[in-house]
């Protein structure tokens, strides 16, 4: 490599070890209050999982349920699978800034715009997987006198595990990442650093970024595993690859063969 | 270097038509607004269709590439899978900040990244698409005499479209979704005019309505394209 190319690479590394620097230690932000180190940190990773978990805890109380019994009563195919379409031509930022104009600044508007975004993975997963149930699991459930919503509780849903987790998880890591850009609507996160460097400074511009991406792949992993580990012992055997429920974890990343 | 400020640049105009108009001064949801102002969104759109066009073909290309790669060597796929599956979950406003030391500000790094969100998407529908050809077609064509290269175009990759169209599609819609955000690493695109005046309702509801019209134009511009591609799929 010539002297150069070095020097390029040089100023690269040494830029990213700000960055890390910035993450391990305070110091004196551009507008002078202190910012950075593990402090201040950890709270906006506290603030950014709070946001997130909440907006989740919403998605979720909202999109199982409508997802589980529309999947149970075979009814809304189209609803059910046209909703993570439309969800995902719509833009993230674009329904975060429909809810700060219509209805403001702040943490529940903000909470609720990535519930919303949250939702259609939730939902569709949720109806293919009781869809997808083995219908003779379905049958002899009926036949030993389990009535309906015994039969999603005990045997639909218990099936569908795998796929509904998928959705979740698919939808935690879009909410994880677009938590980050909710400073523009007013609320504190991991983002803020991102959003206001005139605060942080470059450097802590890249530090909450590399924060931010530790975040989404440590959700994606957790929930990976939580995933595997409630896979039913029978499934993971049959399809004689334990990671199955990964493969066709959600809609967004299901594998599509026919048009 | 910091971040370009729209609303002080573009400020001064905008609060002149506030001005101007009452249903404006409201903050309603004003059609005559945004007659006048169409040509805020025409650079924008057109800078949006880019980054979308650009990054979904880079990013075929390579996942193409990978696929037919992977359909040969099996061992490929974990590996492919995991990697492509990372660069996924990475979030993308993460990802234009850590590109950005490297690659500087503006379209590069919002391509490069935009592209990599495509390629576990497509490499998944292309292996599949591969490997779902039915082993009887693979055996006529050999029995025809083709080459393996001759064997891909001329079999494989026909039988695969529609699963390779379909991935296309995801694709699209995605990146036209991610590229709205493309503007925190200066490449412009729709996300800029929504940013700008993020509390008017009316440019909101506009601009988030062009990223979605993009979207479903671009899908459907595809589906017509696969229709053309693979006729023999309707004739049943």
């Amino acid at each position: 490599m010539d002297a150069c190319g070095m020097t390029v690479l040089g100023s690269v590394l040494s830029t990213f070890g700000d960055g890390l620097d910035f993450i391990v230690r305070e110091r004196t932000g551009r507008g002078g209050g202190q910012v950075g180190g593990p402090a201040e940190n950890a709270r906006l990773v506290w603030e950014h999982l709070k946001l997130c978990v909440a907006a989740m805890a919403i998605a979720c109380a909202v999109a199982l349920p409508i997802g589980l019994w529309l999947g149970h009563t075979r009814r809304g195919a189209f609803l059910a699978v046209s909703v993570s379409n439309v969800g995902r031509a719509v833009p993230s930022i674009a329904l975060l800034f429909v809810f700060f104009a219509f209805l403001g600044a702040g943490f529940l508007n903000v909470t609720l715009a990535l519930a919303l975004l949250a939702i259609p993975p939730i939902l569709t997963n949720a109806y293919v997987g009781v869809v997808e149930a083995d219908p003779d699991a379905v049958d002899a459930a009926r036949g030993m006198g389990m009535r309906g919503p015994q039969i999603v509780r005990r045997v639909e849903l218990p099936l569908a595990l795998p796929l509904v987790l998928g959705g979740i998880r698919t939808s935690s890591v879009n909410v994880v990442a677009t938590a980050t850009i909710a400073p523009l609507a007013g609320v504190v996160t991991l983002g803020d650093p991102i959003i206001n460097p005139s605060i942080y400074g470059q450097e802590g511009r890249l530090g909450a970024a590399i924060l931010v991406a530790l975040l989404a792949v440590a959700a994606e992993a957790a929930l990976a595993g939580v995933q595997c580990a409630v896979t039913p012992r029978a499934l993971r055997r049959a399809t004689g690859r334990p990671r199955r429920g990964r493969l066709i974890a959600s809609p967004r990343r299901r594998v599509t063969t026919t048009p | 270097m910091s971040m370009p400020v729209p609303l002080a640049q573009s400020g001064g105009g905008f609060f002149r038509d506030r001005a101007a108009d009452s249903c404006v001064a409201d903050n309603g949801i004003c059609p005559g607004w945004i007659l006048d102002n169409l040509d805020r969104y025409t650079t924008p759109l057109a800078q949006h269709v880019f980054l979308t066009v650009t990054s979904v073909a880079a990013g075929f290309v390579i996942a193409f590439a990978l696929a037919v790669l992977a359909h040969r060597r099996r061992w490929l796929v974990g590996p492919v899978t995991n990697v492509t599956g990372i660069l996924y979950t990475l979030p993308s406003v993460a990802v234009f900040f850590l590109l950005l030391p490297i690659t500087g500000r503006g379209s590069l790094t919002a391509i490069i990244a935009l592209t990599a969100y495509t390629l576990l998407i497509l490499f998944r529908n292309v292996l599949a698409g591969l490997d779902g050809v039915p082993e009887d077609a693979r055996d006529a064509g050999r029995g025809m005499g083709l080459s393996d290269r001759a064997l891909l175009w001329r079999v494989e990759v026909p039988l695969a479209l529609p699963a390779i169209m379909a991935g296309l599609r995801i694709a699209t819609t995605t990146t036209v979704g991610l590229a709205a955000l493309a503007f925190f690493a200066g490449a412009g695109g729709l996300g800029e005019p929504l940013e700008a005046q993020k509390a008017f309702k009316t440019n909101v509801l506009f601009a988030g309505g062009l990223c979605v019209a993009l979207a479903v134009a671009l899908d459907a511009a595809i589906l017509l394209v696969q229709r053309r591609l693979t006729p023999w799929t309707r004739a049943a």
